[in-house]
């Protein structure tokens, strides 16, 4: 376990404090929290900071298409019954802002870090975790992202050297094929809805078997690994074979599987399970996801879904119709500019919810949804949208800059 | 007119990464609009392309699923078949590039396609094509202007007998440097448009109809959302950003 036995250099305490300086320049600015800004700054006067920072933490990593940010949070609300935790836990996941988010823990004992897909292998390098938990990879922001499979390859690449415990989803074959080049992987058998991005085998390219939960590739041999853990239902399975009952104040079947394999990064650190899940029900809403706010008179409920796969879970988590539900779609620079993931969207699982649809892009999502048969309303802003709705619960759905309009609307 | 319609989707396990799914579901559902009896297929890398179908669609993919399908669909033969019993053809990007006479592949390789459509596909050496096309159709079809979402590395060259199926006002489309934009002959399309291409030209769905029915008209639709699409995409690629 690390001890904050050497303490930092004096060029590094210099990069920390200019970089704290940057950060309130920022914020005073009115240029949000400041922690990119502020750890850009630091990283340009000591480029090997983030691995000086990491140095004395027990360094935790979680990077997923989907989930991260909610995983980090689960984990670091685990962890902190052995020890304190400093996390990013605002999102903020590529190099600088998770130098930004260390710079701020300095008697923490565990590094609680969600990374962007992209730069997995890289923040590995420099911060020598002792658990990297990978939940899912899928389609996302194609117009920019590398391809799906060569992410997987990207990570099975940089993972391999690596001497961290992989906590790794058993039923993705794309995290399967990242996180079996590891010598030690736990798998937790997860779950993941969403299949259209592994039908054909990452190691071979034949085509995947999947009868029911399993999955292997009939040409190569390449399959499902036996999980150690287990989503089975409301209940994580431990390696011992025991069931230990969820109770999370967060919504949905993705968040189970995502409190799993927080169960089993937190026993890594010998957190028990039921402890680890005891706490992880603090957890009410991460970064405005899951909250529910009063707004001219309705109750929202706010959900974010930025690609296909985040879609599904989603739609398997609202409230039953007739609850009303408004979709609102951007395509600015960090949504992805390309809307053609909308029709990998299955909508016709809204079928008789009263939908109600905004946001840039709201012309595509007419098509879209005109094209699977559904009734719906184009409006043009939220306010106009809740006041068609009846009194009650509405579940808002919107894509990553969308969701940021909502929010800033309803004043969360 | 004859009242069914057979539509296949081709490869959907390979070949069906950027939305292109919606080019079946639009087909479908503008068939269906006009009261045909709609059946569709889909057909998965590891069973045979049926040969008896009306209508083929094909999508975009990755390097590699895109290498994998060429591979299985000449192994098969079911579409060539289809092809030459007079089936409709429809291909975007990769099925695109699939459907010419070669393809570079992953492996920086040349890959043999089905030579249904006269093309020979190579990679560019500039940076990928990416963001909203703006084109004129062939005026020979008859269509209102082009509109759609490119993505993509190819160049596709045309031979004697494909003609451009559109010239690009805005973006790149075939990559050539001449402003032409796809490629098609009596049955056969492919284009670079995604978007899906005919969610955001409706009226090259109907064509395709037209085409597989062998009729000169179609019952009217209401395409009241498809046409504010076109507009608001229409005028976002005309204004400068």
């Amino acid at each position: 376990m690390a001890g904050n036995t050497e303490p930092l250099s004096p060029r590094a305490k210099l990069a920390v404090t200019a970089g704290k300086a940057a950060a309130a320049v920022s914020r005073a600015a009115g240029r949000g929290s400041g922690s990119v800004i502020g750890g850009r700054v630091a990283l340009k006067l000591d480029p090997d900071l983030l691995g000086r920072l990491a140095q004395h933490l027990d360094v935790i990593l979680v990077s997923a298409t989907n989930g991260k940010t909610t995983t980090t949070r689960l984990i670091a609300e685990a962890l902190r019954a052995a020890g304190p935790v400093v996390s990013n836990a605002l999102g903020a996941n590529m190099p600088a802002g998770i130098t930004s988010a260390l710079a701020g823990g300095s008697d923490a004992r565990y590094g609680v870090i969600e990374v962007d897909e992209k730069y997995l292998a890289g923040v590995a390098r420099d911060t020598t975790p002792k658990v990297i938990a990978l939940l899912n990879l899928s389609r996302d922001q194609l117009d920019r992202a590398a391809e799906t499979r060569m992410l997987a390859e990207k990570w099975r690449e940089g993972l391999s050297g690596s001497k961290a415990v992989i906590v790794a989803n058993a039923d993705d074959p794309l995290i399967v094929w990242a996180a079996s080049s590891s010598p030690n992987v736990v798998w937790v058998a997860a779950g993941q809805a969403w299949k259209d991005d592994a039908w054909s085998c990452p190691s071979c390219g034949g085509v995947m078997q999947r009868p029911g939960d399993d999955w292997f590739c009939g040409e190569c041999g390449f399959r499902r690994p036996a999980p150690s853990w287990a989503l089975n239902g409301d209940y994580v399975l431990d390696p011992h074979g025991s069931a230990w009952p969820i109770h999370l104040q967060l919504p949905g079947r993705a968040n189970k599987a995502n409190a799993t394999s927080s169960a089993a990064v937190a026993a890594v650190f010998g957190v028990p399970p039921q402890v680890a899940l005891e706490r992880m029900y603090q957890v009410q809403a991460v970064a405005g996801r899951y909250d529910v706010v009063s707004f001219l008179g309705r109750e929202l409920r706010l959900l974010l879904a930025k690609n296909p796969a985040g879609w599904l879970e989603t739609f398997s988590l609202i409230d039953p119709p007739p609850t009303p539900v408004i979709l609102s779609v951007n395509a600015r620079g960090a949504d992805g500019t390309d809307t053609s993931w909308l029709w990998d969207v299955d909508y016709t699982q809204l079928y008789g919810h009263p939908i109600f649809v905004l946001g840039d892009r709201k012309l595509d999502l007419a098509v879209r949804l005109e094209v699977a048969g559904l009734d719906f309303r184009v409006c043009e802003t939220l306010d106009e949208a809740v006041q068609m709705a009846p009194p009650g619960r509405i579940e808002v759905i919107a894509n990553y800059t969308a969701f940021q309009d909502l929010r800033r609307r309803v004043g969360n | 007119m004859n009242n069914s319609l057979r539509l296949v989707w081709v490869y959907p396990d390979l070949l069906s990464t950027y939305g292109d799914q919606g080019n079946a579901l639009v087909v479908e559902r503008r068939a269906r609009q006009r009261g045909l009896d709609v059946s569709r297929v889909d057909v998965r890398s590891d069973q045979p392309i049926p040969t008896s179908g009306d209508i083929y669609l094909i999508g975009g993919g990755e390097d590699r699923p895109q290498r994998l399908a060429a591979e299985r669909l000449r192994r098969d033969g079911g579409l060539s078949r289809a092809a030459s019993n007079g089936a409709i053809i429809f291909s975007v990007c990769a099925g695109y590039q699939i459907l010419g006479h070669e393809f570079i592949n992953d492996l920086g390789e040349r890959e043999p396609g089905l030579g249904l459509l006269d093309v020979v596909s190579t990679r560019g050496e500039g940076a990928r094509c990416v963001g909203d096309v703006l084109g004129d159709i062939d005026p020979n079809l008859g269509l209102p202007p082009l509109t759609g979402f490119e993505n993509h590395q190819g160049v596709t060259h045309l031979g004697p007998s494909a003609r451009p199926l559109a010239r690009v006002r805005l973006g790149r489309g075939n990559g050539t440097g001449d402003g032409t934009e796809g490629a098609y002959n009596d049955t056969v399309f492919g284009t670079y448009m995604h978007g899906p291409v005919l969610a955001r030209n409706p009226l090259i769905a109907d064509h395709l109809l037209k085409l597989a029915l062998d009729v000169n008209a179609l019952p009217p639709s209401d395409d009241r959302w498809y046409e504010a699409l076109r507009a608001e995409r229409i005028a976002a690629a005309t204004q400068p950003a």
